[in-house]
């Protein structure tokens, strides 16, 4: 999705986009994502919503389940990254992080891509998108709504 | 009671082990404690691997009977000189050695705080935020950025802060960078991480530094003059999920500022000279908020106009900070030893006259951490 040429004098070939790895806790999360779905814990007990992916509920320490999540959201906050020498990111550079509240309530955190770096606002309504980054695992990219 | 301090060598340490540099500063700590390793009978430090502070025993062929290496990153030193006060004051131990060693600079270079987010270091849930090519600068800068929208904060008030830092940094010899830098030289220096400019973030240096803890009784029998540990405390709100901190612009200090000041039993008008850990400018801004030195907010104008500087309504960081003078990463030490001299008048060109008390706070990991000392000449 966040596609820019390598760094001058870079002759590798593009570095992927690194994968979670599943384990107990959050296989369902990173599986829907595969799937193109967002999704989030919702209490059994006492009806609070979380991400990350957790064997319990952060409220009243109850029972979750898995619920499916608009996909709609807000930016709470940003960056925008001008210098990271890690691969892949160093060839993506300028490149938004942000955190964006899901209108559920939950936060993640994710990359703000489809519109230039300095279209980005806080408070700037955002959509999830997927991308499959192993034979697992997706994540959840967001773009401006609209 | 702190008995002695001392800084090692620094900002550039390119023929010194890590381990050298711990023991250096602990020979200038004991010897401004008059005190030698044969009166250790506890020992702490930490650094980024388990089972530190016992490698570290070992090379200085210690042997205590007391360790600590708690790791709450940048304020784990405040933390480890709280336990240490805490060990002393119950009997357990009679002479705690603290010491941190850092070669960060010339082992690694720079990338500290401008590499990762590739999920390298992502142990267990810390991989959510670890997928997005986030940097250590991009979490502050993220917290700058809600801070700005929430409150009005503007980058010259940030910028303020390097400028104060750097006419401090001047007084001092060792300082890594000691040239005079203006607000416009701040804000216009090149974006790291928006809306965080190069010059809003720390240096990276080699460095460390060691600090004495003992008793009361036995510090009256040392030459030097003592300084009480007189509140402490210390918090956490998230680790390194930036997502999981409940509030961008509310960092831990929030929690453990004003147990500390209660412990301490003072108020902020007592508080002489401060030293806050400035691992970026925003650091310091949440920080005076947070520890109630101004209300929520009003931190950007708290830090103008010399806010800062001796003479400004807190004098903060009077060697230089972490901005000008030395950050080897975990910066917690020198804040501790800057607070001991501002305290027994060795602060020299920015000495703040007749300190009696000072506050030092250290700020760990992505705003994760916080840990307050309150220190001060008289007894509680």
């Amino acid at each position: 999705m966040i596609d820019r040429a390598p760094a001058t004098g870079d002759e590798r070939p593009p570095k992927p986009r690194p994968a979670p790895v599943p384990d107990a806790d959050s296989a369902p999360y990173w599986t829907a994502a595969h799937e193109g779905r967002l999704v989030i814990q919702h209490c059994t007990r006492c009806g609070a919503r979380q991400l990350y992916a957790r064997d319990r509920c952060l409220v009243c320490r109850g029972s979750v389940e898995w619920v499916e999540a608009s996909g709609r959201g807000t930016v709470y906050s940003y960056t925008v990254i001008r210098q990271n020498y890690t691969r892949p990111f160093r060839d993506w550079i300028p490149y938004v992080v942000a955190l964006v509240d899901l209108e559920e309530g939950p936060r993640v955190m994710t990359n703000i891509v489809g519109c230039e770096p300095e279209a980005v606002r806080v408070g700037m309504p955002v959509r999830a998108h997927f991308e499959a980054v192993s034979e697992e695992a997706g994540i959840a990219l967001f773009s401006p709504e609209g | 009671m702190i008995a002695g301090v001392a800084t090692s060598d620094y900002p550039h340490l390119p023929n010194m082990s890590e381990h050298a540099v711990h023991g250096q500063a602990a020979d200038r700590a004991l010897a401004d404690a008059g005190l030698t390793f044969a009166d250790i009978d506890g020992f702490a430090t930490t650094g980024f691997f388990p089972m530190y502070a016992t490698g570290v025993a070992e090379y200085l062929g210690l042997h205590p009977i007391y360790f600590d290496e708690t790791n709450s990153g940048g304020s784990s030193f405040e933390v480890l000189v709280e336990h240490a006060a805490y060990a002393v004051e119950s009997g357990a131990v009679d002479v705690v050695l603290v010491t941190y060693g850092s070669v960060q600079l010339s082992q690694m270079g720079r990338r500290l705080g401008t590499g990762g987010g590739g999920g390298g270091f992502a142990p267990g849930p810390a991989i959510y935020d670890a997928l997005w090519g986030n940097t250590l600068v991009g979490n502050y800068a993220m917290a700058t950025r809600r801070h700005m929208y929430e409150f009005g904060t503007t980058p010259e008030q940030l910028a303020a802060v390097a400028v104060t830092m750097r006419r401090h940094a001047a007084t001092n010899p060792q300082a890594q960078e000691r040239e005079l830098i203006t607000v416009d030289d701040v804000v216009s220096s090149r974006l790291v991480a928006d809306p965080l400019h190069k010059l809003d973030c720390c240096v990276i240096s080699d460095g460390g530094g060691a600090c004495v803890v003992t008793t009361e009784e036995r510090a009256a029998d040392l030459p030097g003059t003592p300084v009480y540990v007189l509140g402490a405390a210390h918090a956490t709100t998230h680790h390194l999920n930036l997502s999981a901190m409940p509030n961008l612009t509310v960092t831990p200090a929030a929690q453990c500022g004003p147990v500390a000041f209660a412990r301490a039993g003072i108020t902020h008008a007592d508080v002489d000279v401060a030293q806050l850990y400035d691992s970026f400018t925003i650091t310091v801004v949440l920080t005076v908020e947070d520890l109630g030195f101004c209300a929520k907010g009003e931190g950007g104008a708290f830090v103008e106009d010399g806010g800062l500087e001796v003479g400004g309504r807190l004098p903060t960081n009077t060697d230089g900070g972490g901005l000008s003078a030395c950050h080897p990463g975990m910066r917690g030490m020198f804040l501790i030893v800057e607070a001991v001299r501002q305290l027994r008048d060795e602060g020299g060109a920015t000495q703040v006259p007749d300190a009696r008390i000072a506050v030092a706070h250290g700020t760990g990991g992505m705003l994760s951490t916080g840990a307050t000392l309150v220190l001060g000449l008289d007894a509680p």
